[in-house]
């Protein structure tokens, strides 16, 4: 293969691109090291969905943007109509929307896999010796730092806006961590539609189609009590209803451990289901 | 099957459909150690579901293969810990920088922190990416893509790389340094399978060569073998005046064996194995009086060696278009 009229033609085409004996040196000098553990590679898959964040920080007005003005409409514009005064609408709606808008923020974690699918990058990846769930459980672990940042954009925002807390800031950082534990078991069922659907915009169609009834089917804008009887068994029964009073408890410091152990249960039961599944799906994609 | 420990890729009838598309119908391979073995193809021929299917990234429907000893099903993870693949699309992340990449790989493939930084360094210097280091891939162009995914391919020496297609869409002098990349990785013992629908870039590179269309070898050889199992070439005559057609077909038959006319009235073409007797050819044509408006000798294109082994020509981009979305539907 290398005959001596090949090297030659070789150094001469060589110029700019790549050196030959450095390349050389490269490839003989590796050992292989041993395999990343399943923390280690889900960390890395993580720090990856942090750097796209960095690149590209237009995608978090998503997450910040649209939570405020969900704040500032629902409490000035429903406030009054709802329950009486702007001032004890935001007591009761600030920690709804804190859910809402962490769940809808769930969406984009289908959205980004499926994104990801049409590039060649997630051959390499499948390619590689590595625990097979750890490209998703990284992104989703990256996602929840977007969680957090959404959660806290609103909780910051309410207390601007006159939001006290009974429980303070314990009680919210308590809140919000339930929120974004529960926004992880969903985020499961996001990825697993995202390997379903063939463009990211059909799962964005199918994400919000799911979530936006459910979210207005509980009780995160109005008491329940003030619903048809069948609708309201609906309500009460809904998991985002019952995420939206155990956050309030926990910001007002009267939470009830039964509603709290609920959400983690479906958080939980969510993530046994979907992430064998997506797990399973991103391996035959 | 025991495992022959001289062959790093053995596959044995290997079938993936997509629908009622037979995308690979009983491929079988067998590709020596160190050695480098091109599938040459059409787009569609079903090169790329065959090496997706020996990088472990989709199942077979039937058959078997081994590759470097382990099975593609029952050990793939095994088998993806001695390979790396470089993909059709360049298997690069494009939202991160060329460094970004490589430590990203680095790390998933066990390096700490710090090994991965130096050897994303060591690999951006060699390839002469040190400084696009910083940018993101996307605005890297195709030459500076494809040499990233080549290091980023290396960042823990396999033992055996696929190279799906490395130099498609890439300028000449882009794709030369492609190839010199391939050369230096081949001569320090690397065994390589590469996907190609360029004969000269088998030519260049290959040790030996599959030739693929409709998910069958139809044929196998070295370069060499091959070319002269097509013919090595041709000697392509245009003359002045389309009425001595008959006489120059008469005489470079005489000389170089039996000529096709061509659709120009006044073209023709002989099948010729060396340059010499073609100059021979040409000098017993003015000798006749037969006067040429000029003439070249080729190197069998792709597009003739498919001719002469299957009686088609090879297909166009569509075939490749209908293969992608099948594998998406299958998906």
């Amino acid at each position: 293969m290398s005959t001596d009229p090949t090297t030659e033609t070789t150094q001469a085409t060589a110029a700019p691109g790549a050196d030959q004996a450095a390349v050389r040196k490269a490839i003989a000098s590796t050992e292989r090291p041993p395999r990343a553990s399943a923390l280690s590679a889900s960390l890395t898959f993580g720090w990856r969905g942090m750097l796209k964040v960095k690149h590209v920080p237009e995608q978090l007005l998503d997450v910040t943007i649209t939570p405020v003005m969900f704040v500032l409409m629902f409490t000035y514009i429903f406030g009054g109509a709802i329950a009486g005064s702007t001032g004890e609408y935001l007591d009761y709606i600030l920690p709804g929307i804190l859910v809402m808008s962490v769940l809808f923020t769930t969406v984009y974690s289908g959205v980004a896999l499926n994104t990801d699918l049409t590039k060649g990058v997630v051959d390499r990846f499948r390619s590689l010796p590595i625990w097979r769930p750890a490209p998703m459980l990284g992104s989703l672990l990256g996602d929840s730092v977007r969680y957090v940042l959404a959660g806290t954009v609103i909780i910051v925002l309410g207390v601007i806006l006159g939001f006290r807390p009974e429980a303070g800031v314990g009680g919210a950082v308590a809140a919000l961590a339930l929120v974004v534990v529960f926004a992880f078991g969903l985020s499961w069922v996001f990825t697993t539609i995202g390997l379903l659907m063939r463009s990211p915009n059909a799962v964005m169609n199918a994400g919000f189609m799911g979530i936006f009834p459910l979210t207005f089917l509980s009780n995160v804008f109005v008491d329940p009590s003030t619903l048809p009887a069948g609708l309201e068994a609906f309500v009460d029964a809904n998991p985002i209803s019952i995420l939206a009073t155990a956050s309030r408890g926990l910001m007002e410091g009267n939470a009830a451990a039964g509603d709290i152990a609920i959400v983690l249960g479906v958080a939980a039961a969510l993530t046994a289901v979907f992430a064998p599944l997506t797990t399973r799906l991103y391996r035959k994609a | 099957m025991t495992t022959q420990p001289t062959l790093a890729i053995e596959a044995t009838g290997l079938v993936k459909c997509f629908g009622d598309t037979r995308a690979v119908d009983g491929v079988d391979l067998a590709v020596s150690r160190g050695s480098v073995y091109g599938a040459l193809g059409p787009n569609g021929a079903g090169k790329t579901t065959t090496i997706r299917m020996l990088a472990t990234l989709i199942r077979p429907d039937a058959g078997s293969a081994r590759v470097l000893g382990h099975d593609i099903v029952s050990e793939a993870d095994a088998v993806r810990g001695k390979v790396s693949l470089t993909g059709q699309l360049a298997s690069v992340d494009e939202d991160l920088t060329g460094r970004e990449n490589l430590i990203l790989i680095g790390r998933l493939l066990g390096l700490r922190r710090a090994a991965a930084k130096e050897r994303a360094n060591e690999l951006l210097e060699a390839f002469g990416l040190i400084e696009a280091a910083g940018r993101l891939v996307k605005n890297f162009s195709g030459g500076m893509r494809r040499r990233l995914d080549l290091a980023a391919s290396i960042v823990v020496t396999p033992e055996l790389m696929f190279l799906d297609e490395p130099t498609t869409g890439l300028d000449p002098r882009s794709r030369n340094q492609v190839w010199d990349i391939i050369r230096v990785l081949v001569a320090e013992g690397t065994t390589i399978l590469l996907c190609t629908q360029y004969l000269e870039e088998a030519d260049q590179l290959c040790d030996g060569i599959a030739v693929i269309d409709h998910g069958k070898v139809i044929a196998e050889g070295t370069p060499g073998q091959l070319k002269a199992s097509v013919g090595s070439g041709a000697l392509h005559v245009r003359l002045l005046d389309p009425e001595q057609r008959s006489e120059a077909a008469r005489v470079l038959e005489a000389v170089l064996g039996p000529i096709t006319l061509e659709p120009d009235s006044a073209a023709l073409t002989a099948p010729c194995t060396d340059a010499d007797r073609a100059a021979e050819a040409v000098a017993e044509l003015t000798r006749a009086d037969v006067r040429i408006a000029d003439f070249s000798v080729g190197q069998p294109s792709l597009d003739e060696v498919f001719l002469a082994l299957t009686g088609h020509a090879a297909e166009d981009e569509e075939t490749d278009a209908t293969e992608t979305i099948e594998e998406e539907q299958a998906a």
